[in-house]
């Protein structure tokens, strides 16, 4: 694959994720999405690459920013849709909405709307691969934040003294919710602080998807090969709130623009031209508008189906 | 025919336990077991004496990290395993209940089955002479009320054997909270035969004149009252719950309509306790039956001191169910 064509495929990855996201503000708008929504546009290139060097066999852990997990986890964007106008889609029947999807079919064990508590069950994901003979890793993605939970200490000391295969893909977007990671650590990066735990830990460009994808390879050989955990802490800047009706008025003038600049889309643009870019937009406008209809043709949930699954 | 004293044995509860976490591991190649100091040291009480010997990685010691320990449960019950944890002491579920409530809870519903979260928590609880009041509590009321979650208490040791059992051949997150008050009780146990099913209420007593329904260590406390009563020419009927949830209120029912009058009795704090629950079914389903307003015997809304003096000030016993079956009678 020549380097123009893998940035095009890039591009097109990402451009599904931010598109995708833009259409759920738009359904929001129209009445037929409901609820927060925590939009990862300007992360994408985080899931997108790290993604790529998942195997099928791996275990998948996100938070409630999640959508872009679930694109580039495979899960069909009709599905995600369905799932997201409260229809019976196949993902979770309408049950668990923007932010608590998971999809065994995918191995994704979910997104997950507690901060921290995906690591202590992404780490009980490794810890089965160490008894199933199956091989496989457990890749979590965190934020900045969750290092400063209860839960994320012990699950990556844990996961450090059992050696477990899980690779931690923290996604540095500065921000804590609506307060500046800085103003919460003592230390500068979330590098340093998981060197305490024994874990290697790596900083990377969280809007280059190759970077990632190359560290997260490393951090996943590692996992296998039986060295334990890697942190890769991918830095990168929300174009968005927190939530998708967060005024900001906690960031700086200027700074959404600053990021605009450097955020992965825009700068694969650059790289394959106008040209190319504007044909896969049309591209992935078509794809969306495509899996939307196909979204909107699943039934409402049976209201008589509330009640079920809630014990064996 | 086959020897049936064979498969009987005097164990303690605490053997049994140890029994029962040796068939899961034996029954399940899936099945793990990891708490704090369970694996090399055996345990804080020795439940899980001889289990790392025998089942090498699959039984091992966790950091003190209940978080991790739950949340580590979660995910290899979503990818397969079998997880049979401990947590050393009911109070300590409190620094890491998010793993149980918001996690473990919604793993099945939420995802239709598409996952599933077959794990098994062992703790034990309760008061015992001395003992703080962060290692006291009876916290049975928390789990029974959250959807999801399964909650056992064995109050003698054949149940401790097979409701562990049952528990681990659940395909939902089950709590199995012993009683350590309880751990060192003798009795003769049938280490063999069919795994139950989670749920179901045992009869331990027959009697017409009052219903005493109970769990855990009361149980005890009940039966003994109810040989004080029998003295007076009172019959009681006592009911182990054994099951919060799966609840069998039909046997609760049942007795009530025989009797008519009802005394619950739990150690746990009195206010939004389980009893409230069966008061209320009781209330919903079975009014006509009453001849006497529902007694409930409890803790107070109180912590739990440590002087014995005063633990025995707040903690139900025989001489206070007495009291209740008296005045439920008397009324």
């Amino acid at each position: 694959m020549s380097n123009e064509t893998h940035a095009t495929a890039t591009y097109r990855s990402i451009a599904i994720v931010r598109r995708f996201e833009e259409r759920l503000l738009e359904l929001k708008a129209e009445g037929r999405v409901f609820g927060s929504l925590h939009l990862c546009c300007g992360q994408e290139a985080i899931p997108v690459g790290a993604c790529r060097a998942l195997e099928e066999r791996d275990a998948l852990t996100a938070t409630y920013r999640g959508h872009g997990w679930a694109i580039a986890r495979g899960i069909p964007l009709a599905h995600l849709f369905a799932e997201l106008l409260g229809l019976d889609s196949p993902v979770c029947g309408g049950r668990a909405g923007s932010a608590y999807m998971s999809s065994a079919e995918h191995g994704f064990l979910g997104e997950n709307s507690i901060v921290g508590a995906g690591l202590p069950i992404a780490a009980g994901a490794a810890l089965a691969s160490t008894h199933d003979g199956s091989g496989a890793a457990s890749l979590v993605s965190i934020g900045e934040g969750t290092v400063n939970q209860g839960a994320a200490h012990e699950a990556l000391n844990f996961a450090a003294v059992y050696s477990l295969p899980l690779v931690v893909v923290c996604e540095n977007n500065l921000y804590a919710e609506l307060t500046r990671f800085e103003t919460m650590m003592r230390v500068e990066t979330v590098v340093e602080r998981v060197a305490a735990y024994g874990i290697p830990g790596f900083r990377v460009d969280g809007n280059d998807a190759d970077e990632v994808e190359q560290a997260t390879r490393e951090a996943l050989e590692r996992a296998r090969g039986g060295e334990g955990p890697t942190v890769i802490e991918a830095m990168t800047e929300r174009l968005v709130g927190h939530y998708d009706l967060d005024p900001q008025h906690y960031r700086p003038p200027g700074e959404v623009e600053h990021a605009a600049e450097r955020e992965p889309l825009a700068r694969l643009r650059g790289q394959i031209g106008d040209d190319r870019a504007d044909a896969i937009d049309r591209e992935v406008e078509a794809a969306l508008a495509e899996a939307l209809e196909e979204a909107s043709g699943f039934p409402a949930p049976d209201p008589e189906t509330a009640t079920e699954h809630v014990y064996a | 025919m086959p020897d049936v004293a064979l498969a009987t044995r005097t164990t303690t509860y605490l053997q049994a336990v140890n029994e029962a976490l040796r068939w899961a591991l034996a029954e399940y190649p899936e099945a793990l077991f990891f708490g704090e100091d369970i694996a090399l040291p055996g345990g804080v009480f020795g439940a899980s004496k001889g289990l790392q010997k025998e089942f090498g990685e699959r039984v091992f010691d966790m950091p003190i990290s209940e978080a991790a320990i739950l949340g580590g449960a979660v995910g290899a019950a979503m990818r397969g395993r079998r997880p049979i944890v401990e947590i050393m002491f009911a109070d300590f579920f409190f620094v890491a209940l998010d793993q149980l409530f918001n996690q473990a809870a919604n793993v099945r519903y939420t995802s239709r089955g598409g996952y599933t979260c077959p794990i098994t928590v062992r703790s034990q609880q309760a008061a015992m002479p001395g003992a703080c009041a962060q290692h006291t509590q009876s916290v049975e009321g928390f789990f029974a009320h959250c959807p999801g979650l399964r909650v056992g208490l064995p109050s003698n040791p054949q149940d401790a054997y097979e409701m562990l059992r049952a528990a681990v051949a659940s395909d939902d997150p089950v709590i199995v909270l012993e009683s350590r008050a309880l751990y060192q009780t003798e009795a003769e146990v049938s280490l063999s035969g069919e795994v139950e099913k989670i749920g179901g209420a045992r009869v331990v007593r027959q009697g017409g004149d009052v219903t005493i329904v109970t769990w855990s260590r009361m149980v005890q406390e009940a039966e003994s009252a109810a040989t004080t009563l029998s003295d007076r020419g009172i019959h009681t009927e006592v009911i182990d719950l054994r099951w919060l949830s799966p609840l069998d209120f039909d046997t609760v029912l049942r007795s009530v309509e025989k009797t008519s009058r009802l005394v619950i009795v739990h150690e746990a704090n009195r206010s939004g306790g389980f009893g409230a629950e069966v008061a209320a079914q009781v209330s919903e389903l079975g009014l006509w039956f009453l001849e006497a307003p529902i007694e409930r015997v409890a803790a107070p809304d109180v912590r739990i001191p440590a002087a014995p003096v005063l633990q025995r000030a707040v903690i139900p016993s025989a001489k206070t169910i007495v009291a209740a079956v008296d005045r439920s009678l008397s009324r």
